[in-house]
C-alpha cells in the first residue's frame, strides 16, 4: 500500500471509530431515557467530549491530506470525511441533549402519555446505522434507499409534538416534563437529518453525484 | 519563421509527411459536461483545433493512435499522462514540430480554425507562426538582447519599422507580464534574466508574431514555486485572447489552470473532459488510477 493510501486508511478508521462513538451515544441516551437511568445519562453527556475531540482530529488530518492535493476518489473521500465528521459531531450533540433531558426526567414522575417515541427512535437509529454501513461498504444504493425515511421521522416528530401540546393543555402540571419530551423528539428528528446528510455524502463519495437539494435522492417513495 | 527554432532546424523540415488525408472523419464523442459545471465562462464555444484520427509514427513506433478531439478556442486545455504516452508528440503534431524528427510520419487531420494544417503546399513555417510553442527549458537566444529576442521573429519576417518593432516588443513583454521588470534594460543580454523571467521572455517571443494558439510543453517544470505561479497567472490572463494547450506532469497545475483536460496513455486518448470532471470524477478507471497516483 502506498503511503498516501495508508494515510487515507487512517482517516477512514478514525471516522469509523467516531461513528461508533456517536451511534453508542444515541443508543445510550435513549436507554437512559426509557430506563430512567440518571448515571447513564450523565455518562453520555460526559462522553460527548470524546466525539468533539474526534472531529478536531479528523479536521486536522483532512487539512494535512489536502495539502497533498488528492484528486478524484481520494479528493472525494477526504472532503466527504470532513463533512461526515461534522454530522457525527452534531449527532453527538443531539445525544447529549437527549441525555440531559433523560437526566432531568429521571428525577420526576413519568408522564402518563402514549407517544410513538420508540418507533421514532427505531427509525432514527436505523437511518444512522444504515448511513454508516453504506459508508463502510461503499454502497450508494443502500444510502439512497434510506433517505426517504427522513420524511417518516419528520411526520412522527410533528405527531408527537401535537400530542404533547394537547397533553400540556389538558395537564398543565406536566408542562415541564412534556417540554423535555418535545426536545427529545426534536433531537431524534435532527439525528435522522444528520443521517440523511451522511447518506447523501456517501452517494457523492461513491458516484461523484451531488444529490442534495435536487429531489433526485431516491428512485421512489417509501411505502406508507 | 518560427522564433523558437533556429533557421538551420527549419531548413531540415520536410514539406509534408502526412500519408493520407482522406480518412473518414469520425465524430468526436461529445464531452459530457455536468449541468452544475458549465463550460467556464471565460472559455468560448468556438473550436480552435479539430483533430481527427491523428496517428503519429516514429519509424515502426506507433506513438499516437487515432486521436480525435476538439480544442476549444480561448481556453486552456491540459494534456496529461505518464512519460511516453504521446502527449508531447501530440503537442508537436499541432504545429508540425514532430516533423523535425527523422522518420516521423502522420495520418489523420488537424484543422486550425477550419484550415487543414497538413494540406499540400502549406508551409510548416506558416503553421508555426499561427501556432507558437514554448518549451520546458527556456531557450532565449543567448547572444541576443532581451529586445532582440522578442523581435527576432518579426525581423526575420522582414519587419524593419523601428517604431512598430518597439511597440510590438512592449506589447509582447506586457502580455508576458515581464515589461515592468525589464523595461529599463531591454538591451541587456537575455541570459542575464532569471529562469522564470527567461521563460516569460520565451512566451513574449512566441506572442510577438501574434499566433492564434500557444502550445506549452511543461513550461513551469524547471521553475521555483514563485516563478511557476507567475507563469500560471500569465497563462490565465493569456487565455482571454489565445487558445492554450499545455502539457504538464503536475496534476495540481492542470487542475489550477485548465478548462479541459485530456488524458493520454500508451498513445491512446483515454479520456477528454472538463478539468473539473477529470479531477473529481473521471469516467475511466485508468484516468482515476493515474490522477490518484496509482500508476504513472
Amino acid at each position: 500500500m502506498e503511503h498516501f493510501d495508508m494515510e487515507l486508511d487512517v482517516l477512514k478508521q478514525k471516522l469509523l471509530t467516531m461513528a461508533s462513538h456517536a451511534e453508542t451515544a444515541v443508543n445510550e441516551a435513549l436507554q437512559a431515557l426509557t430506563q430512567r437511568d440518571r448515571d447513564l445519562a450523565l455518562r453520555v453527556k460526559d462522553n460527548d467530549r470524546v466525539i468533539d475531540q474526534f472531529e478536531v482530529e479528523i479536521d486536522e488530518l483532512v487539512i494535512q491530506l489536502l495539502t497533498k492535493a488528492p484528486l478524484a476518489s481520494n479528493l472525494r473521500l477526504v472532503t466527504t470525511a470532513m463533512k461526515i465528521s461534522q454530522n457525527l459531531e452534531r449527532i453527538g450533540d443531539e445525544a447529549s441533549k437527549i441525555a440531559k433531558r433523560a437526566r432531568d426526567l429521571s428525577q420526576e414522575p413519568p408522564v402518563k402519555i402514549v407517544l410513538d417515541l420508540p418507533r421514532m427512535t427505531g427509525l432514527a437509529l436505523n437511518m444512522l446505522k444504515g448511513a454508516l454501513d453504506a459508508f463502510v461498504n461503499n454502497d450508494p444504493a443502500a444510502a439512497r434507499d434510506l433517505i426517504p425515511h427522513d420524511k417518516e421521522v419528520d411526520a412522527l416528530n410533528k405527531q408527537i409534538h401535537a400530542a404533547l401540546v394537547q397533553h400540556m393543555v389538558e395537564n398543565p402540571d406536566t408542562i415541564g416534563r412534556c417540554l423535555h419530551l418535545m426536545v427529545v423528539s426534536k433531537s431524534l428528528e435532527r439525528i435522522a437529518d444528520h443521517a440523511t446528510n451522511v447518506a447523501e455524502d456517501v452517494v457523492y463519495l461513491c458516484e461523484a453525484q451531488d444529490i442534495r437539494h435536487t429531489g433526485a435522492k431516491s428512485g421512489g417513495k417509501i411505502a406508507p | 519563421m518560427n522564433p523558437t527554432m533556429t533557421p538551420g532546424e527549419e531548413k531540415t523540415i520536410p514539406q509534408t509527411r502526412r500519408e493520407s488525408k482522406d480518412e473518414s472523419r469520425e465524430p468526436v464523442p461529445n464531452v459530457q459536461r455536468s449541468t452544475l459545471d458549465p463550460r467556464p465562462s471565460t472559455a468560448s464555444t468556438d473550436t480552435a483545433l479539430t483533430v481527427r484520427n491523428l496517428s503519429v509514427f516514429f519509424g515502426d513506433n506507433h506513438v499516437l493512435k487515432s486521436v480525435s478531439l476538439d480544442i476549444a478556442a480561448r481556453a486552456v486545455t491540459a494534456i496529461i499522462g505518464p512519460s511516453g504516452c504521446g502527449k508531447s508528440t501530440f503537442l508537436r503534431a499541432l504545429n508540425r514540430m514532430h516533423e523535425l524528427v527523422p522518420e516521423a510520419r502522420m495520418t489523420g487531420e488537424i484543422r486550425l480554425f477550419g484550415d487543414d494544417i497538413y494540406a499540400p503546399g502549406i508551409e510548416p513555417v506558416i503553421v508555426r507562426r499561427r501556432v507558437g510553442m514554448v518549451f520546458q527549458k527556456s531557450n532565449p537566444f543567448p547572444t541576443m538582447s532581451i529586445n532582440d529576442n522578442v523581435t527576432v521573429g518579426l525581423r526575420l519576417n522582414g519587419l524593419r519599422d523601428r517604431k512598430l518593432l518597439a511597440e510590438r516588443t512592449e506589447q509582447s513583454l506586457r502580455m508576458a507580464a515581464l515589461w515592468d521588470e525589464v523595461k529599463d534594460r531591454l538591451h541587456a543580454a537575455a541570459i542575464s534574466l532569471s529562469g522564470g523571467q527567461q521563460q516569460r521572455l520565451c512566451i513574449a517571443r512566441a506572442l510577438a508574431v501574434q499566433p492564434e494558439v500557444l502550445l506549452m510543453d511543461e513550461p513551469a517544470s524547471a521553475l521555483d514555486p514563485l516563478a511557476t505561479s507567475k507563469i500560471e497567472d500569465l497563462i490565465l490572463e493569456l487565455k482571454k485572447d489565445y487558445t492554450i494547450v499545455i502539457v504538464t506532469h503536475n496534476m495540481q497545475q492542470a487542475a489550477r489552470m485548465s478548462d479541459f483536460t485530456a488524458f493520454f496513455y500508451l498513445g491512446d486518448l483515454v479520456e477528454f473532459d472538463t478539468t473539473r470532471k477529470i479531477f473529481t470524477s473521471p469516467a475511466k478507471k485508468q484516468t482515476e488510477d493515474y490522477v490518484t497516483g496509482r500508476f504513472g
